[in-house]
């Protein structure tokens, strides 16, 4: 720690990144609060209404309807490319041309855009012009198409979900293999220990903290999920889609409802918050088991 | 052994699905590209165009300015990454190396920050902006994301593993402040630096949701709005056009990808 050249440096130093996170995170934190005790259409003057919007958005069951799907969403998304990804980052966990290929294969879907990949994937599953479509269909799973039926659509893109970031966890858990000393499977071997018998006692406890960070960061991206939302179902059909932050869109940009989703926005943060926290103590259990 | 061999043989079988599974749904876009109004009608399933056709990438470029919107995108994504290198250095300098009142309160201002997703900002943002007439505009899209939370985090915790007597060693030879900060530790914490650039340009450069949500106009909207876009004009059958466009926006991602694959990997990896 030094002493800085003149008294102004520091402050001078953090004045734009300050100024900045100020201005377009902390600050309309506080403005969305006070936005969301009025009612306001964009055009005429803000009318204060107080706790209207929070009462209606609950007694409505609004917030439990999108809270529902945005949680059957981010159920199946977690579960889903965090199995995938452990059980392809143990599969890969080689050297050699193949593997590497295949590894890339996986997370290159990662790197691609929310759009690309949501629009490669209606058409795929498209129930007359997509080869996986025409496939379920063939198989009698979503004869209208996947997309359009309001018992599926909420899984269909929970599908794609997983194609997309499967990558993440698949590297994450790779590299949290490799800080696995090799010894300990050496030693197990030694002792006749198979290779269900050292996953459960070696690889699966030494993964504890990366399964924690993984499964934690995947809940908070699956809770802010909007593209893939806003390109494959607008929402629909009946509403089967609309997660959070697309309700908080269509609320402010398509109805002008603006206190109303200030206030949705107020509620979102709060979950965002919880499912921080409990990230947190997921890592901090995860640091101690080790 | 012998059933070791076979369980080897299995399990590169199942890779090499994998692998199909992941590289199909391109290959497909790709050869879905090139096919003709015709051969989407009339065959969707054939894996091959009747014949390799341009029809389809000649109509997107018709019908959307392909080279403005690369050109936004690209020059959108690219001020955000080299401001946020900009900023980040002073800032993690000051919290890691200098003292200074009120320095604990600026660490858990940026913290704080980290909690807060464009998702949540981007209600009051866009009423704010809107006041003051931004909507629409470069500065819309690019000054909100020119400080990095997660960046000023990071460079700090790379300046701590730094020694004082390097920078003090520094001032003695005479170095402004700043020669310090960009031309002395820059160069030190290269790889970190690296992969911000890289992670926040692909970030920024496949966004979606911050340009749809605060831009209206043609002049300013980027790559992934036009593309998605695309579909929503017209029948809904003109997959191959889709396709077209979405080879177009795709492509400089994958190439990206591809040139930095061992770096973003390790970037990825590190964030644990």
């Amino acid at each position: 720690m030094l002493r800085p050249r003149h008294r102004l440096h520091p402050y001078l130093f953090l004045a734009p990144t300050l100024g900045i996170l100020g201005t377009f995170f902390l600050f309309p934190l506080g403005l969305a609060a006070y936005r969301s005790l009025y009612r306001w259409d964009l055009l005429t003057p803000p009318r204060f209404v107080g706790l209207a919007h929070y009462e209606r958005l609950f007694s409505s069951g609004e917030i439990l309807r999108t809270l529902t799907i945005t949680l059957s969403y981010a159920a199946v998304v977690v579960s889903g490319s965090m199995f995938l990804g452990l059980l392809l980052a143990l599969a890969v966990n080689r050297k050699g041309k193949f593997v590497a290929f295949v590894r890339s294969c996986v997370f290159s879907a990662y790197v691609v855009s929310w759009v690309s990949v949501a629009l490669l994937w209606m058409w795929l599953l498209d129930a007359d012009a997509g080869l996986v479509g025409r496939a379920c269909k063939a198989l009698g799973i979503g004869e209208a198409g996947l997309l359009t039926s309001p018992s599926t659509a909420i899984y269909a893109l929970a599908g794609v979900t997983i194609w997309k970031i499967t990558g993440f966890s698949m590297v994450v858990f790779l590299a949290g293999r490799q800080d696995i000393p090799e010894d300990l499977y050496e030693a197990a071997s030694l002792d006749g220990a198979g290779p269900l018998a050292r996953f459960v006692h070696i690889t699966w406890p030494c993964l504890r903290p990366t399964t924690a960070f993984v499964g934690t960061t995947s809940l908070i991206v699956s809770f802010q999920a909007f593209d893939i939302v806003r390109v494959m179902t607008q929402g629909g059909p009946t509403h089967s889609t609309t997660v959070f932050v697309y309700a908080i869109y269509e609320h402010v940009l398509l109805n002008l409802r603006a206190g109303r989703a200030s206030a949705m926005v107020v509620v979102f943060f709060g979950v965002l918050l919880l499912l921080t926290l409990v990230q947190l103590w997921a890592w901090r259990m995860g640091r101690r088991s080790r | 052994m012998k059933q070791k061999g076979l369980a080897r043989y299995l399990l590169n079988a199942v890779l090499l699905i994998v692998a199909v599974a992941w590289l199909g749904p391109y290959l497909w876009m790709v050869l879905g590209s090139f096919k003709s109004l015709k051969d989407i009608m009339n065959a969707p399933l054939a894996p091959l165009p009747s014949a390799f056709h341009g029809e389809a990438y000649a109509e997107v470029f018709r019908s959307i300015p392909v080279g403005r919107y690369l050109l936004n995108t690209t020059v959108m994504a690219l001020s955000i990454a080299a401001l946020q290198i900009m900023l980040v250095l002073p800032a993690g300098y000051a919290l890691a190396k200098l003292r200074f009142v009120g320095r604990g309160a600026a660490f858990l201002t940026v913290m704080a920050c980290l909690l807060i997703p464009a998702q949540v900002t981007f209600v009051p943002v866009f009423l704010m902006l809107a006041q003051v007439k931004l909507v629409n505009t470069m500065t819309a899209l690019v000054l909100p994301f020119g400080a990095s939370a997660l960046g000023t985090f990071m460079v700090r915790q790379a300046l701590l593993a730094i020694p004082d007597e390097l920078i003090e060693a520094a001032r003695l030879d005479g170095a402004s402040e700043l020669t310090i900060v960009y031309r002395i530790l820059a160069p030190m914490l290269a790889p970190t630096l690296a992969s911000l650039f890289l992670l926040s340009f692909v970030f920024h450069w496949n966004d979606y949701f911050w340009p749809l949500v605060m831009t209206t106009d043609e002049s300013v909207r980027t790559m992934p709005l036009a593309v998605a876009l695309l579909r929503e004009q017209g029948t809904g059958v003109r997959w191959h056009i889709v396709m077209a466009g979405n080879v177009i926006l795709s492509a400089p991602a994958l190439f990206v990808f591809a040139m930095t694959q061992k770096h973003l990997l390790r970037a990825v990896a590190a964030r644990r």
